[in-house]
């Protein structure tokens, strides 16, 4: 999504809570926080469960594999460092999490709801490896149904 | 239950400064100073008549607490709420139990979106699991939209008829930024995708400058100038971080539907008592979301619900009769307090025939929307109920 001679895309800034998912990044593993009383994964990532407020929170290595919830292909860009189109997307995880992210490697009118996707990394500094997603080569499309 | 304390709380006031793109030479300060001289006027009153005060700009630039100075001194109540449904609530609660009596609400904004080869800077996250990957507030709404389109087939036809006919209300109405600009659903279609399925005519825009409510009791509202109109219920929804958590349409799709249910319970209405739908109108696809969550139709209804004229003036549910924050004006933070300003010139015959809805007696006001995940309504009439 970014473009070098447009100037680096804001990046993240870990934090205290957040630093083991992106040391996950770097490693090439997609980190996310699980709670030992509910059995709920947690993300973005918090200092208790949001769903059942226990402390007991365990960082696990998502499979990394998922389908898009739902995407859009953005033609204005947040800023200009950032390099147009690209889509931008909720990934439903297979353990039920979702993650915002983009979708790369892929025409963007093929990007649709129910794509299947998986984790690719890609290393943007020395200290900051973003997750993003591709998708996976003959799989079939899963149909959304409501809530 | 005992009678709704906020049936006697009249809304006596409702104004609108000068709205632009630009308003060169102003300040928030100076705008804020006709908002406030403006609804005074409206009502008949002098500054010294005010007791309560929610006066506050966008990012701190006047706190609630300093805005107070504004009304000369005088000890006051103040309110902290946001601009709009929010600060309405609270000063009519505070009204309602006898910490004021007569209570302004009024904000303004000048000079902030100078660099327009980007989105406004207050669009854009600042969030580490958000902001890399592009997002914003026209992206977060349209992961919405997408949503509900491939769950009920939602056609981009039908957001299209919706921005048309909000940008059609303001192309009639003198006051709007967008006066005299006619827009039609194929202009909507026509124009420059932004992010998908949101094209540029589906999103609101952005401008300056000001507006000012003011409220006071049943009482009280006997001596000013206006008919004095009724907060018939009211109620916040909010759900979450706005644009940090992802906008997951199973949790999110239908926040406001709780505000919603309290607001007509307090009322004792129900969505076929509204006349006109004074709704956020961020994105196209918003408002046949907040159809649905509202009950005025079933869930995956909304796309066909708002064709055939039902949301332009002479349909049941006409929507956003000044041109809404797409062609009226969306400015800072009073541009919530905007649509409770819509509902009450509505109702007091301000607005030019075209876009006088008859008979009118229950306006539905809304704020916020599944993007922001947080979304408030609010009913107002002429009679208390």
């Amino acid at each position: 999504m970014s473009d070098p001679e447009r100037g680096m895309i804001p990046l993240p800034r870990p934090t205290r809570v957040s630093a083991p998912h992106w040391e996950g990044c770097q490693k090439g593993e997609l980190k996310v926080q699980h709670c030992d009383d509910c059995g709920g994964y947690v993300f973005i990532p918090q200092p208790f469960c949001t769903h059942c407020f226990s402390e007991n929170l365990q960082w696990v290595r998502s499979s990394g594999r998922g389908v898009v919830y739902s995407c859009t292909t953005v033609h204005r860009p947040q800023r200009q460092e950032f390099e147009i189109p690209y889509t931008v997307a909720i990934i439903e995880l297979e353990e039920g999490w979702h993650m915002l992210s983009n979708v790369i490697d892929c025409p963007h009118e093929e990007i649709v709801v129910g794509l299947p996707v998986e984790v690719v990394f890609q290393k943007m500094t020395e200290e900051i490896t973003l997750p993003m997603f591709r998708r996976v080569e003959g799989a079939a499309i899963v149909s959304p149904s409501p809530p | 239950m005992a009678a709704n304390p906020l049936h006697e709380v009249a809304i006596v006031g409702a104004y609108n400064t000068r709205q632009a793109l630009k308003l060169d030479g102003e300040t928030d300060l100076s705008i804020i100073h006709d908002a406030v001289q403006g609804v005074l006027k409206m009502a008949g009153i002098s500054r010294e008549d005010v007791d309560g005060v929610n006066i506050h700009t966008m990012r701190g630039g006047l706190s609630a607490r300093t805005g107070v100075h504004i009304m000369g001194g005088h000890p006051c109540w103040t309110g902290n709420a946001e601009m709009g449904i929010a600060a309405v609530m609270e000063a009519a609660a505070a009204i309602a139990t006898g910490q004021c009596h007569t209570a302004i609400i009024a904000s303004g904004q000048a000079g902030m979106y100078t660099d327009r080869s980007a989105t406004s800077p207050w669009t854009r996250p600042s969030n580490e699991f958000v902001e890399c990957w592009g997002l914003y507030t026209a992206a977060e709404f349209a992961l919405i939209a997408k949503r509900h389109m491939a769950l009920y087939g939602t056609r981009p036809e039908s957001l299209a008829e919706v921005a048309s006919a909000i940008r059609m209300n303001g192309a009639r109405h003198p006051e709007a930024v967008y006066y005299g600009r006619e827009v039609t659903p194929q202009d909507v279609l026509d124009s420059r995708m932004i992010a998908d399925p949101f094209h540029l005519l589906d999103c609101a825009m952005n401008s300056e400058g000001g507006g000012a409510v003011l409220l006071t009791t049943r009482e009280r509202a006997n001596d000013m100038n206006q008919a004095p109109l009724y907060v018939l219920g009211g109620a916040l929804d909010r759900q979450g971080m706005a644009y940090v958590t992802s906008p997951v349409w199973d949790k999110y799709g239908y926040v406001g539907r709780r505000a919603a249910e309290l607001t007509f319970s307090q009322a004792g209405l129900k969505p076929t008592d509204v006349d006109v739908c004074e709704f956020y109108d961020p994105f196209s696809f918003e408002l046949i979301r907040q159809f649905e969550a509202f009950g005025f139709c079933g869930e995956g209804e909304g796309g066909d619900f708002v064709m055939d004229g039902t949301v332009r003036p002479g349909g049941r549910y006409p929507l956003c009769t000044n041109g809404g924050i797409m062609s009226f004006s969306h400015c800072g933070v009073v541009q919530m307090l905007q649509k409770v300003i819509s509902a009450a010139q509505q109702l007091w015959g301000l607005y030019p025939e075209a876009l006088t809805i008859p008979d009118a007696n229950v306006v539905m006001i809304s704020n916020g929307g599944a993007g922001a995940l947080f979304n408030d309504t609010m009913l107002v009439g002429r009679e208390a109920a």
